[in-house]
């Protein structure tokens, strides 16, 4: 999206970020809520547009990491752990059992893989469940505590909302230094010609196995929000259908844009809630307008934009051209 | 002249099928060596076999009289072996320079140092010259899928300079490249060649590409080596002109 000029670009930004600070501060309890989820939903789906969108490695996983970091920041914090600690050891646990989900990667794709991450999304989701000793099994982990940032205790929904929303951006700066660092370039070198990449000395395995655990890595931060975002869980949300929303997230809102996540998880937490008035039918508003999309753009809304601008580009070159051209006949 | 590269009685077998049956040469350093023979004779296996895209079934590749057979192609790249491709292997979304910046990052730092030290300034500006050096100006910043088949090739080429590599295997560089663009090619390969001591196997099928730009030339035929020598020599041997070149 380089086709728009630096300083709008920046201005639209401030003004998003303005307005998600301020507009929420008069919405009420619910309206906090799904706009907190959409924050933690939002760090899932970047991380998953990491290891697919960017890195090209498919995955059907990323809701079980989801899981795992709930349930480190629910067993952690009802033991009176503070939640900073308990995001850390989610990070470091979804961190490294993403790095070991990530070697089968390196022997099968595409499809195959998806098939090795969704039987791992069930092994997960059976852990969660049969595990009572450690999860509380189906009866599920109650009563887990809001965190006290720097004195100030987030209990209310706005104070939370606040937290995901700094957790939001402390992730996504992450994200776009990563992204724009020669890692950013190898995973993409990964996703397009891993052959040619292997050539010029990109070490394919470590990047493979990197794109897996940090991408799982941030679905483990989006759960341990979850935990004290919901105060309550059980197994049930981190089945394979969260897995699969994450992976719809992603693909809608465009895979390899670095927007794309947040627009996937807009669209896939609040337009449910807009398509409300409908009542029965909403899920089949909804999934049509998923067909239709995808059938228009198969890269995702951001595709459409991307688009727009690359036509616009080339019309603005080829007049350039014709300029050139037409002074270069009058010279002559 | 020192060998860069020996390579001793490769053998590469798909199932029943020999592709490589024993080949034996030596790349000294410095020259460029042209590979031709027939389609199908096995030369692209050879390349594979030697830069670690595939095992070999039996024999050895040294590098500098080191056994390097077995190494992956990213560890042989890090040595200094870099290739070209003879279908088109770049990255289409990826505008010319992030290309070749790509092409150089792994040479720098650790991968660590790449995440936090951001090591690209210099990598940026030897983007640039390489830019400069195969008259890609124009294209700079256009994503290199947008880019002729030519174009492509060249950077391509460009590609496997990036890293400074002492020894470059070349699959049909020239193949599709129109004559004008031909001729640029060869005098940048002839530069390199010179001013960075840079040593080249060049597979190829255009013989007056071949002839004109090699110091010796290798002849393959159904998996073996059938003649070696310089280009005039190769040229009249009886064999070749029976197996490849024709009367």
């Amino acid at each position: 999206m380089s086709g728009f000029a630096k300083p709008l670009k920046i201005a639209f930004g401030l003004i998003v970020i303005a307005a998600l600070i301020a507009v929420p501060m008069n919405f009420n309890r619910y309206g906090l809520f799904i706009l907190s989820q959409w924050a933690v939903m939002a760090i899932a789906a970047m991380g998953l547009n990491l290891t697919l969108g960017y890195a090209g490695q498919v995955s059907l996983a990323q809701g079980a990491f989801v899981g795992i970091g709930a349930y480190v920041a629910a067993i952690m914090t009802t033991h009176g752990w503070p939640l900073p600690a308990a995001i850390v050891v989610a990070i470091g646990l979804s961190f490294a059992v993403g790095w070991v989900l990530g070697y089968p990667a390196l022997r099968v794709q595409h499809h195959y893989l998806a098939f090795v991450t969704l039987a791992f999304s069930t092994l997960a989701f059976l852990v969660f469940r049969n595990e009572s000793w450690l999860t509380g099994g189906i009866y599920g982990i109650s009563n887990i505590p809001r965190p006290h940032i720097f004195g100030i205790a987030t209990n209310k929904p706005l104070p939370f909302y606040y937290v995901c929303l700094g957790s939001l951006a402390i992730v996504s700066l992450a994200v776009w230094w990563l992204i724009r660092s020669p890692w950013g370039r190898a995973f993409m070198a990964l996703r397009e010609n891993p052959l040619r990449a292997q050539s010029l000395g990109v070490d394919t395995r470590r990047y493979t196995l990197m794109a897996f655990a940090i991408g799982s890595a941030l679905g483990g931060v989006a759960g341990a929000l979850y935990a004290p975002l919901t105060q309550y869980i059980d197994p049930v949300p981190f089945n394979l259908s969260l897995s699969l929303d994450l992976l719809m997230m992603v693909i809608v809102g465009g895979a390899g844009f670095f927007l794309g996540p947040f627009l996937g998880a807009m669209i896939a937490v609040l337009l449910p809630e807009w398509l409300r008035f409908t009542e029965g039918y909403y899920l089949m508003l909804y999934a049509i307008a998923v067909m239709g999309l995808l059938i228009w753009s198969p890269t995702g809304i951001l595709g459409i934009l991307d688009r727009y601008l690359a036509e616009r580009r080339t019309k603005a070159a080829s007049a350039q051209r014709a300029v050139a051209k037409s002074r270069l006949e009058t010279v002559q | 002249m020192s060998a860069v590269l020996e390579v001793s009685d490769i053998k590469k077998n798909f199932g029943g099928i020999s592709a490589v049956g024993g080949v034996s040469f030596d790349v000294r350093e410095g020259e460029i060596l042209g590979l031709i023979g027939p389609n199908g004779c096995g030369k692209s296996t050879l390349f594979n076999c030697i830069l670690g895209q595939l095992t070999p079934s039996g024999g050895e590749v040294k590098l500098d009289g080191k056994v390097v057979t077995g190494l992956r192609p990213a560890e042989l790249n890090k040595l200094g072996v870099s290739r070209t491709f003879q279908l088109l292997q770049v990255f289409p979304k990826l505008s010319v320079r992030e290309n070749l910046i790509l092409a150089g990052q792994e040479h720098q730092g650790s991968m660590a140092s790449r995440l936090v030290g951001r090591s690209d300034a210099g990598l940026t500006e030897a983007a640039n010259q390489m830019i400069g050096f195969f008259k890609l100006d124009h294209l700079a910043d256009e994503p290199a899928g947008g880019l002729s088949y030519g174009q492509q090739k060249l950077l391509d080429a460009a590609m496997a300079f990036m890293g400074g590599p002492r020894l470059v295997l070349l699959d049909e560089p020239a193949g599709g490249v129109n004559p004008s663009m031909l001729a640029d090619l060869k005098e940048r390969l002839v530069a390199i060649n010179r001013e960075k001591n840079a040593t080249f196997v060049v597979i190829e099928h255009n013989m007056e590409f071949v002839m004109s730009l090699c110091s010796r030339v290798m002849v393959m035929a159904e998996g073996k080596v059938l003649a070696m020598g310089r280009p005039d020599e190769v040229r009249k041997n009886p064999a070749v002109i029976e197996a490849y070149l024709g009367h």
